[in-house]
Order: C-alpha cells, then sequence, then structure tokens
C-alpha cells in the first residue's frame, strides 16, 4: 500500500497540498436556528387546533353544568335540568328554567329561510349572468360593486333593516300586520347580504366548467339559455350546491342583523310579521351588560352556542364535501 | 263577494296578459324582429297586467297584502305565459319539427332565451338597487332638518339688562363680554378661565383658584392691574374680560352655547323629507315646538368625531372613544393576528408535508373560518374575559381594572376571529411565489428558513398585506363577539391602554340603532358614515400597498 493511500484513509492525514484536509461531511449539518424557527411556524400551525379544541371544549363544559346543576331561585327553590328538557318543552325562558330550544330553532330557521328565498335565486341568477353573458368590461365593473356589499358591516345591514325595510313593510302591509321587529325584514336584509357569497362562489363553479362543453352544445344548435341551464349548470351542480350550503351556514350563524331587526322574544309562531328570538340573536340579547356568571342566563348562552357550532360546522362540512367532488371532476 | 270579484278580475287580466304576451312575442320574433323586442314587448305586458290587478284590488277596497299579492300573481302569470309559448311537438306526429314549426319554435326559443337574459341581469340589478338604497339610508340619516329649542334664545341673551336682539356672531367683542358677564355665573367663568386658558385638569382647580393671574396665566394676556388679584376674587366683569381676551371667538360662542343658551334638538327629519317638505315641516315645529328654530344639521360634524359619549343626548354625543378604541383594537389584532397567521401559512405551504396532523390543521383551519363570529365572541368571553381575567385586566402587571372586559380581550377575540381567513389568504400568496425563486435559493446554499426570509416572503408580501387588510377590514366591522367580550356602549373616559374598558364603533351602531329616542338613529347613522370612512381608507391602502409592491417587484 502506498504512502498516498494511507493518507486518504486516515482519519487525520498529514498535510497534503491542494486537497481537502478530511473527507467531506455528507450528512445534513444540525441547524439549531432553523429547527427552532421551523417549530415556531408548527406551533403557529397548530394554535387553530388549541382554539377548534378550547371552543369544543369551553361550550361542552358550560352546557353540562346546566344539567349537573342544581340551581335555586329567588325562593329557594331548587331547579335541575335534564337533557330531554331541551327537546321536550316549547317555552324557552331560562329565567323560569323552561329551556326548549325549539322556538329558537324555528325562529332561526324561519329567518334562514327567507335570506335563502331572496340569496339563493338572486345570487345564482347574478353569477349566471356574469360567468355566461356579461361582457369583460361588465364583469370588471359589477364585481368590485358587489364585494362592498359582502364588505359592508353586519351591523349596518341591520341599521338598514330597521330603518328601510321594515317601515317599507309596514306600509306595505300594514302596521297592525307588520311588527316593528320582525322576522321578514332581518330575513330579507340577510338574504341580501348572503347575496355576494352566493353569486362568487357560483360564479366561480360556473366559470371552471370547460369551454368545450358550451362550444359543443352550441354547435349543436342550443341557445345560450339551453346551454346554461341544460349543460353548464348541471356541469357545475356540486360547486353551486357547495355555494347554498355555505350560505345557510352563514345564514344560521348571522348575529347582528338579527339582534337588531328580528326583536327580543321567544316565539314559536310561524309568523314572518312577528318579532321572534333566532339562536344568535338570543345570545347577542341576552350578553349585552353584565350576566352574571354561572347563572342558568349565562349557561344558556353556551348550550345555544353548542347547537350553533355543531350545525354551522356540519354544514361546512358538507360543503367541503361538495366542493371536493367538484373539483375531482374538473381539476 | 268582493273577494270574488277580485279573484275574477284578477283571471281576467291573466288570460288577457297570457295572450297578449305570447302573440305580441310571437309575431315580433316570427316578423324577424330580435327576439330581446318579443321579450321586452311581452315583460312590458307583464309588468302592465300586474299592475292592473293591483289596480282593480284597490278599487274594490283592498289595502296591502292583497295589492301586492294580485300584482306580483298578474306579473308571475304573464311571464309563465311567456315562457310556456313552445308550440307542441307532438302535434306533428315528428320527432323535430319542420316548416313553419320550426320557425316558430326557433323564435320562441330565442324569446325564452332573452327573457331569461334580462331576468339573470335584474338579479344583478337588484343588488346594486340594494347598495344603492342602503347607502341612501344612511346619508338619509345623517343629513338633515332639525328642530332646535334653546333654554334662552341668543337674541334674548341679557345686554345691559335688556334681550341683546343679535345674533351673537352680528355682537362686537365688547358687547360679548358684557353678554358673558351678564348672563354667566362668575363660578363658570372662572372654571372656563382654568379649563380653557390654563388648560388645567379638574382636580387641579381648587389649588389653582386661590392663586394670583400673574401665575395661573403665565404668559396669557392680562391687564397689569389684575396681576396680583387671586382668581377666586375676580368679578364677572373682569373674568369674562380675560377669557375674551384670550380665547378665539368661536369658543367663547361656545361657552355661552353650552352655558345658557343650551340647544337641543327636539325633532329630527330625514333628508328627503327636509327637502320634499321643508313648508310642512315648518309649519308642524311651529305648531309643537313654538320656541324651536328649524335648521339644517349635519349628524356627522367635527363635535360628532371628537366629542365624549353622552347616553343621553344625541345631538349632543360624539364617538371619540369608540373610534379611540377601535383602533386600539385593531392595532392588537393586528399585532398577534399577522405574525401568528403568516407563521402558519408559511408552516403550510413550505414546511408541512402530507401527513395526517398536517391535513388536520388545514382542515381545521378551513372550517375556523366558517365557525359564526358570535361562537368567537363566547369564546372570548369564557377564555379571555373569564379564565385569563388575571392577565388580561391587567391585574398580574398591577393595574386595578376591575374584569377583564378589556381592550385587550377584545383585541385577543378578533384576532382568533380573523387568524383563519389572514392563514388562507397569506397561503394563496405564499403559493403562487413561483417555485423557480425557491430552487435558485436553495441552489446558492441558502438554507430553507433564509430562502423564506430573504425571496418567497418578499415576493408574497402584497398578496400577505392586501388579505391581511381585508380580513382587518372584517374585524372593524365586527359587533357580535365585542358584545359577547363585554364592550361598554358608554365610558366616561377614553380608553387609555390594553387594560381599560372600552367601547367600539360597530357597538355604538347597534346601541344607538336599538334606543328608543329616534335622534340616537340619526347619531347611528354618522357613526356608520365614520366607520365606512374608515373601511373605505383602509381598503384603499391594500389596493396603493398591492400596486406599489407588485410595480416594485415587476
Amino acid at each position: 500500500m502506498s504512502q498516498e493511500a494511507i493518507i486518504t484513509r486516515t482519519a487525520r492525514p498529514a498535510l497534503v497540498f491542494g486537497r481537502p484536509q478530511h473527507p467531506p461531511v455528507l450528512t445534513k449539518r444540525a441547524r439549531p436556528t432553523e429547527t427552532a424557527i421551523q417549530a415556531f411556524l408548527f406551533l403557529c400551525g397548530a394554535l387553530s387546533i388549541v382554539t377548534t379544541i378550547t371552543i369544543v371544549f369551553v361550550l361542552g363544559r358550560e352546557s353540562l353544568h346546566i344539567v349537573t346543576s342544581k340551581y335555586i331561585d329567588a325562593s329557594g327553590q331548587v331547579h335541575t335540568i335534564k337533557v330531554w328538557d331541551f327537546f321536550n318543552t316549547l317555552q324557552w325562558q331560562p329565567h323560569r328554567y323552561k329551556v326548549g330550544i325549539a322556538p329558537l330553532v324555528s325562529a332561526t330557521m324561519m329567518s334562514s329561510a327567507i335570506a335563502m328565498l331572496v340569496a339563493l335565486p338572486l345570487g345564482l341568477g347574478s353569477a349566471i349572468y356574469l360567468s355566461e353573458y356579461a361582457s369583460a368590461k361588465t364583469r370588471q365593473i359589477v364585481k368590485p360593486v358587489l364585494e362592498v356589499l359582502a364588505g359592508v358591516p353586519t351591523v349596518v345591514y341591520g341599521f338598514f333593516a330597521l330603518q328601510f325595510v321594515t317601515p317599507l313593510l309596514q306600509d306595505l302591509l300594514g302596521h297592525e300586520t307588520v311588527e316593528i321587529f320582525n322576522v321578514a325584514s332581518a330575513g330579507l336584509v340577510m338574504g341580501i347580504m348572503i347575496l355576494p357569497l352566493v353569486a362568487s362562489m357560483s360564479e366561480d363553479a360556473l366559470s371552471a366548467v370547460p369551454r368545450s362543453l358550451r362550444e359543443a352544445s352550441h354547435g349543436l344548435g342550443a341557445t345560450r339559455l339551453e346551454t346554461t341551464l341544460q349543460i353548464v349548470l348541471p356541469a357545475a351542480l356540486s360547486g353551486i350546491a357547495a355555494a347554498f350550503i355555505i350560505a345557510i351556514s352563514r345564514a344560521v350563524g348571522e348575529t347582528m342583523i338579527m339582534a337588531i331587526a328580528a326583536g327580543a322574544r321567544p316565539n314559536l309562531a310561524l309568523n314572518p310579521f312577528e318579532s321572534a328570538w333566532t339562536m344568535t340573536g338570543y345570545i347577542a340579547s341576552i350578553s349585552g351588560g353584565d350576566l352574571a356568571f354561572d347563572t342558568l342566563d349565562y349557561n344558556s348562552i353556551f348550550a345555544v352556542g353548542l347547537l350553533l357550532f355543531l350545525l354551522t360546522l356540519g354544514l361546512n362540512l358538507l360543503s367541503r364535501q361538495f366542493v371536493a367532488r367538484f373539483r375531482a371532476v374538473y381539476e | 263577494m268582493e273577494r270574488l270579484a277580485l279573484i275574477g278580475s284578477f283571471f281576467f287580466t291573466l288570460l288577457i296578459a297570457t295572450q297578449g304576451s305570447i302573440t305580441s312575442a310571437t309575431v315580433l320574433a316570427r316578423k324577424g324582429h330580435e327576439p330581446k323586442f318579443g321579450a321586452l314587448a311581452g315583460g312590458l305586458l307583464a309588468l302592465l297586467s300586474g299592475v292592473v290587478a293591483a289596480l282593480a284590488a284597490a278599487q274594490m277596497g283592498f289595502g296591502g297584502w292583497p295589492i301586492v299579492l294580485a300584482g306580483g300573481l298578474g306579473s308571475l302569470g304573464a311571464l309563465t305565459a311567456l315562457w310556456r309559448l313552445t308550440p307542441d311537438l307532438a302535434q306533428q306526429g315528428h320527432a323535430l319539427p319542420t316548416g313553419e314549426h320550426m320557425q316558430r319554435n326557433l323564435a320562441a326559443r330565442k324569446v325564452r332565451s332573452a327573457i331569461m337574459r334580462w331576468l339573470f341581469a335584474a338579479s344583478i340589478g337588484v343588488a346594486l338597487l340594494a347598495l344603492t338604497v342602503l347607502f341612501w339610508t344612511i346619508i338619509n340619516k345623517t343629513v338633515g332638518l332639525v328642530a332646535v329649542q334653546y333654554s334662552v334664545p341668543p337674541t334674548e341673551l341679557l345686554l345691559n339688562g335688556a334681550p341683546c336682539g343679535h345674533e351673537l356672531d352680528e355682537l362686537p367683542n365688547e358687547a360679548l363680554v358684557d353678554v358673558l358677564a351678564e348672563n354667566v355665573r362668575v363660578a363658570r367663568l372662572r372654571v372656563h378661565l382654568l379649563a380653557d386658558i390654563a388648560q388645567a385638569a379638574q382636580n387641579q382647580w381648587a389649588q389653582l383658584s386661590p392663586q394670583a393671574v400673574s401665575e395661573v396665566l403665565q404668559g396669557k394676556k392680562y391687564p397689569p392691574s389684575l396681576a396680583n388679584v387671586p382668581i377666586n376674587k375676580l368679578d364677572a366683569n373682569q373674568t369674562a374680560a380675560l377669557l375674551v381676551e384670550n380665547l378665539p371667538r368661536a369658543q367663547i360662542e361656545k361657552i355661552l352655547f353650552d352655558e345658557v343658551v343650551q340647544p337641543e334638538v327636539v325633532s329630527s327629519w330625514t333628508l328627503w323629507e327636509s327637502i320634499a317638505h321643508r313648508e310642512k315641516i315648518e309649519a308642524e315645529a311651529t305648531a309643537t315646538y313654538p320656541n324651536a328654530n328649524v335648521v339644517w344639521r349635519s349628524w356627522l360634524n367635527k363635535d360628532f368625531l371628537t366629542g365624549q359619549l353622552d347616553p343621553r343626548k344625541a345631538d349632543v354625543t360624539g364617538v371619540r372613544p369608540a373610534v379611540k378604541g377601535s383602533l386600539m383594537l385593531i392595532a392588537i389584532t393586528i399585532l398577534f393576528a399577522l405574525p401568528i397567521g403568516v407563521g402558519a401559512a408559511i408552516y403550510l405551504e413550505e414546511y408541512a408535508t402530507d401527513t395526517w396532523y398536517n391535513r388536520i390543521i388545514q382542515v381545521n383551519i378551513n372550517n375556523l373560518a366558517g365557525v359564526p363570529s358570535i361562537i368567537y365572541g363566547i369564546l372570548g368571553l369564557a377564555i379571555f374575559v373569564r379564565f385569563l381575567e388575571h392577565i388580561t385586566s391587567g391585574q398580574a402587571f398591577g393595574f386595578n381594572t376591575a374584569n377583564g372586559r378589556t381592550v385587550l380581550s377584545g383585541g385577543f377575540t378578533l384576532a382568533l376571529l380573523i387568524l383563519p381567513l389572514i392563514i388562507i389568504n397569506a397561503q394563496e400568496a405564499i403559493r403562487a411565489v413561483p417555485n423557480s425563486l425557491r430552487q435558485a435559493s436553495y441552489g446558492l446554499g441558502a438554507t430553507q428558513w433564509q430562502t423564506i426570509w430573504h425571496h418567497v416572503l418578499p415576493y408574497a408580501l402584497p398578496g400577505i398585506l392586501t388579505g391581511t387588510i381585508l380580513a382587518i377590514s372584517r374585524a372593524i366591522g365586527e359587533t357580535a363577539p365585542l358584545i359577547l367580550v363585554g364592550g361598554a356602549t358608554y365610558l366616561t373616559q377614553d380608553p387609555d391602554g390594553p387594560f381599560s374598558i372600552f367601547t367600539a364603533l360597530p357597538l355604538l351602531i347597534y346601541r344607538w340603532t336599538t334606543l328608543p329616542q329616534a335622534e340616537f338613529r340619526n347619531a347611528a347613522a354618522a357613526a356608520i358614515v365614520v366607520l365606512l370612512i374608515m373601511l373605505l381608507t383602509l381598503n384603499s391602502i391594500a389596493v396603493l400597498l398591492r400596486n406599489r409592491f407588485s410595480r416594485r417587484l415587476a
């Protein structure tokens, strides 16, 4: 074995001119700063998990208090509440220890339904016009305006409902029919508020349908309307369904319009011109000011919140499923 | 019987409308006119039939409901008729229509297409109309006539023992001194002397008032003869003269208004009413409030922007504490949400591999973006206000705020609320950075973080900033979480730090909209204008930033 070979093999060779002193280290070098930064960034991302867990934990724990606590009223009488009571009774009067959730849920469904009656046809109509009919220039003008509509704070919509829509309804239908605070006016305005969301999501779905489908349809002699309704719309259906479901979820969770314009009393009657507490409206109007901790009123906020959370979460997940299916087809 | 007549006439109109629309639309289309003319004619007829049905209902003494119903159904029926005007294919015994029938069929299909095009366009029209009406409703309430009633009308302020007979701005300065001295109590004049000229806080007044004029009014104008007189020995005339000497005229008039004239808005009208029914309003105001003056008033004015809150009087309340509160909330929100949000986005886009926990994080963030804001409010109430009260109230740092309903809690809650939005927007911006940039950086030997910090982030910055500003403009308008966290709607002093109780613009708008006094609706409208201007400014900044950065990088 020559002298040279020995030199390259030994770990610490004597000085050799023009050559690296020791073989290059090819393993990853430890960089503590990089690792620390990556760990920090991971924590930032994981914070969202913590948030979700905290939401579920807080809502769950305080709701559980309702069924495990004993509430003692002013006269010294002890009240307990069972889970069954939420669905069994038809009255929502936490201060009287009656917690039937039905009035709140029915008002929420009614207001959402009214909002959907406005938002779905108008939103879908706008989306179809923007994606199938409008020129590039019209789109350039209309889309930012719709964004403005989407950017107006909901409390401003509440003001609008109470100041414009309610008087309008009262003038049209008579003051004795329409109460000052009513679900119809709040629902209508909520529909206007959700319209841009439906329009932009549906338009995304419609625009994603390949051009070749439209051209094939036109080539067979279909009019633009027939192409839109019979070719493009079915092709974009899951995307549009996703938009509709997200819209419902938004309507269910909308608070300020309800708190301002829909009034504040539990009302099971399905008359949209009467005032009624929606779930969100209840939470908002009862917690303004100084709500005492650990009363049934306080805990009931969390129970209603839990229901609201689960409802919107379910709707959002469902919508995501539709979007995923839609993506799988065209992307 | 009447109802029967109504129904009968309604169906009659419907019949005419149907027949008329069909005929006009097909005839026009077959004559080679553009299908949209046929549709337009049919649509007009539909509208006409609606009006006729409504008129018929009104004629028979029906108000409200039936009119709308008749009008709506009439129009709807006519439109349906138009829609159904495709000829029956089966009658020819062919699979496809031919000849004359094909022409009719084609005309009908084109009419149909044109009608629907109008309807689609109309739905955008409804949205734009709604936006216009929304803004009009706000402006309508921001400016308008008001009836102002005075405790003492300006023309009846005493001057030399008799009503002066002039408006304040017509009086010379010397007369103003006398008016001040004769109408305002000397104690109040001394208070203004200390507060407005010497700029002393309320707790110093007692200590300052026995001191001599030369000490208290150092550097201000005063006659040498008064130099050694203590403040509390000055008589009314001397004090008034000092005030007029040292304060601008507008402030003197304000003192007179606040102390003596005390204008009070007793009634207000909208802009539209004020323009259209001026005389009626004036007559009504004279009848109801004989002492009142009807004047124009913009509810959005300088005093409104800089004034303190007043829970009882809409005409003197201001929004300064709320604007300050909103800005402080936003500052805290940005401080927490921006770094964490961008950090999470970097992690998800640059570091995360396709593992189960990374997928959970991503799905979870998307879901959090859809959680109603009021749920975040509940979270803030339970965690920041209650559980972390020791920290958020500042007791851990030696502050003594009563509870956790502070700016800090509100800011944290809003930060959690917009965090998912910031993350999603930042992710999109980072995803748009071309991969070649990263490869080039790695090729030169940069580490991953160096690549991100020096190349990816600067490139993605405009997108991140735009997304963040949009998220922040959402946070500024959020009301529900702040209600839960316990923002006040009345404060005696401005919020002055993260541990002070707070109010915010949207909270005031909510409160004022639901108060029974009508004048508070005007204040709410003015506050909405302030809020919208803040939002507009933010959005313009977003656009400017985006343009500026993208130009530099291009």
